[in-house]
């Protein structure tokens, strides 16, 4: 493999990862854009995504399923599963909690991401022949693959371009862009972004505060529905605690973008992927270390810049 | 709390009560003893938790990996594959001070961030300790963890390794020790600091309090706690364990022993180690051992007690945080200042 070709090899590895991370990281950053909560939960709620879409691919046939009938099953079910879930978490965890200090929300979110772990790992350790990697509850499940890794470039290539990859980048960038439309053009979307500026101002205008709020949860719990369903197909294995690793990295990525910044989270996002898929792929024995790069970075950015890259955020209440 | 008198007598003596059960209890066996050792392990970490968390109002989400650094400097001084071999006190000594100083390290760039990316920064610094502890395995034996580590003991008595009575009141001692060393922190002119740090910073700054420098003092003698505690555990155990057994779920369980029991005090704290730390490794692991022995766990995952952990800890910190925030036993002084106008400014 040449250097260009390599060069040519991390670049689609990391962009595939980083869009996936980006849908994950776009949850993040919209609620603590709103209510300044960092909401522990949504890696979770991506996680237990997983593992409808998992059960329902494989009550309906498995590998034999075709990714055309199986893809249009999947988002028309799990996002509406991940929505309702996001949504409930805010009115049961968040909401009677709104006034108090942040860090009490901040512990009630952890407390939500345990009880969601626990329930994917039981829902893992369901009697369903679904469920392959054994009998343990609480062991990696594998996703059926219904994409094969054909070469799109041609069997002689060394440069590796499977469907999957061209199917990460079909279903998220059009949904970004939707979202900046929705954000930045529609009378729901003016009302989200006066709430994050000023929500007693918003309140006094006469929106309906909670009602943004909740949208706000909605949308971010579907975007991590449709991120589950192509995280289960990109990698091909969920696993229970999965959420706590996708969220640090979604979250990670919204912070170095600047959180509360949609354009910025997709940018932290899409750099974060490119730093794991160097990781992973050309530095040697980087795959153990990816998560210390990723953490450090995390930290790096919020000690020196914690305004992120892209640092629109500027605001700060007292 | 109520003005039943019962309850008052309750809530004034349980802790008498509670000293003379844990003096007299290793008499009937050393069973009840072998169990209860690791809660006050647990109640020692817990312990240096709240200096930082409950009287200085820093979240901290790493507090396992103060547990696992000292655990393994623990191991390092003392395991018999290094030269140095230094015995069980002086080990101990050793581990407070690295616990102390990785406390300082992290809180020098740290003290400048509001409280919820503080929580953060300390998340990633127990991930990114973790991380290095597993992979630096030319040093730390990876995943197979360091031993066997000195076994605790007592100066100028010596008794048979098989005996557990001695480590069980040697523990006791440490605990209270320790108890001890925070209630009279507490009172002192430093925690009357870190109070006032926590409640207000702005006041607590015009009144000449130097919040960056409580806050550093705060983190060292936190960590240094929970080091200690991660040491005194290593040498229970005999090893250092592993690395992943000090990941982010070990530290919100730290963080579930501090809540529960009411932020900011150290009875609390020694309560919250009783329940949380005694649920999960008496009530549920023999809970899971008899249903095993009658045969009614079978393959069934949920008919399982030890694999509702998480979702209990996660229960309790959700429910406290919306119904009981301040905890069982909320500290005496938890409204600010600022609530009592007359007398805000005449104590510092």
């Amino acid at each position: 493999m040449t250097t260009t070709e390599l060069i040519i090899q991390l670049l689609i590895t990391g962009l595939a990862n980083g869009l996936i991370i980006a849908l994950i990281a776009l949850g993040y950053t919209m609620v603590y854009g709103i209510i300044e909560l960092i909401n522990f939960a949504h890696g979770d709620v991506m996680m237990l995504g997983c593992f409808l879409a998992l059960t329902i691919v494989g009550l309906c046939g498995g590998e034999q399923l075709s990714p055309w009938i199986a893809l249009p099953l999947l988002f028309l079910t799990v996002p509406f599963f991940t929505a309702g879930l996001n949504w409930s978490v805010e009115k049961l965890a968040y909401k009677p909690i709104r006034e108090a200090p942040k860090l009490t929300a901040l512990v009630s979110a952890i407390g939500v991401s345990f009880v969601f772990i626990n329930i994917g790992m039981f829902w893992g350790g369901l009697p369903m022949d679904v469920f392959g990697g054994g009998g343990s509850a609480a062991s990696a499940k594998s996703f059926p693959d219904l994409f094969g890794w054909s070469n799109l470039l041609g069997e002689q290539s060394a440069v590796l371009l499977t469907p999957r990859d061209v199917m990460v980048a079909a279903v998220t960038i059009p949904l970004m862009i939707g979202l900046t439309f929705f954000i930045n053009r529609t009378r729901m979307g003016t009302a989200m972004r006066a709430v994050a500026q000023n929500p007693t101002a918003a309140k006094l205008m006469g929106i309906d505060v909670d009602r943004v709020i909740g949208l706000t949860f909605i949308i971010g719990g579907a975007l991590a529905g449709v991120a589950s369903v192509i995280t289960a197909l990109y990698t091909g294995s969920i696993h229970f605690q999965m959420g706590y690793r996708n969220g640090m990295d979604a979250f990670t990525a919204a912070v170095l973008g600047g959180i509360g910044n949609l354009p910025g989270a997709v940018l932290g996002a899409l750099l974060i992927g490119l730093v794991r898929a160097v990781m992973e792929g050309y530095v040697p024995n980087g795959g153990q270390w990816s998560n210390t790069v990723v953490f450090a970075l995390l930290i790096l950015v919020l000690v020196f810049r914690p305004n992120g890259i892209l640092g629109s955020r500027v605001r700060e209440k007292v | 709390m109520s003005d039943h008198p019962t309850i008052k007598i309750i809530a004034r003596f349980w802790p008498h009560a509670l000293l003379a059960i844990v003096l007299v209890l290793p008499l009937f066996g050393d069973a009840i003893a072998t169990k209860l050792t690791p809660i006050m392990v647990f109640a020692i970490v817990g312990l240096g938790l709240n200096v930082v968390a409950g009287f200085t109002g820093l979240l901290n989400l790493g507090a396992a990996a103060f547990m696992a650094i000292g655990a393994y400097t623990f191991a390092i001084c003392t395991v018999p594959i290094y030269p140095f071999q230094i015995g069980f006190w002086p080990g101990l000594g050793v581990a407070i001070m690295v616990g102390a100083v990785a406390g300082t390290i992290l809180a020098l760039p740290a003290m400048r961030l509001r409280g919820d990316y503080l929580a953060i920064v300390t998340l990633g610094f127990g991930e990114i300790i973790t991380d290095v502890l597993k992979n630096l395995d030319a040093i730390t034996k990876g995943t197979q963890g360091l031993n066997p580590v000195a076994a605790p003991e007592i100066p100028f008595v010596t008794y048979s390794i098989s005996a557990y009575k001695p480590t069980y009141y040697l523990y006791l001692a440490l605990l209270l020790v320790a108890i001890l060393l925070c209630h009279n922190m507490r009172k002192s002119r430093l925690g009357r600091q870190w109070i006032a740090v926590r409640d207000d910073e702005l006041a607590a700054r015009s009144m000449g309090i130097s919040p960056a420098r409580t806050k550093l003092i705060a983190f060292a003698i936190g960590s240094g706690l929970c080091a200690f505690g991660g040491a005194m555990f290593a040498s229970l155990n005999g090893t250092s364990i592993e690395p992943s057994f000090y990941d982010f779920q070990q530290s919100v369980v730290i963080l579930c022993i501090v809540i529960v029991g009411g932020m900011g005090n150290v009875k609390g704290v020694i309560l919250g180690a009783l329940i949380m730390v005694g649920f999960n490794s008496i009530i549920l692991v023999n809970l899971t051992e008899w249903m095993t022995r009658n045969g009614w766990t079978g393959n069934n995952v949920l008919a399982t007690p030890s694999n509702w952990k998480f979702m209990i800890f996660g229960l309790a910190l959700i429910l406290m945080m919306r119904l009981r925030p301040q905890g069982l036993i909320p500290a005496q002084d938890v409204e600010p200042v600022t609530q009592k106008p007359a007398t805000a400014g005449a104590t510092p």
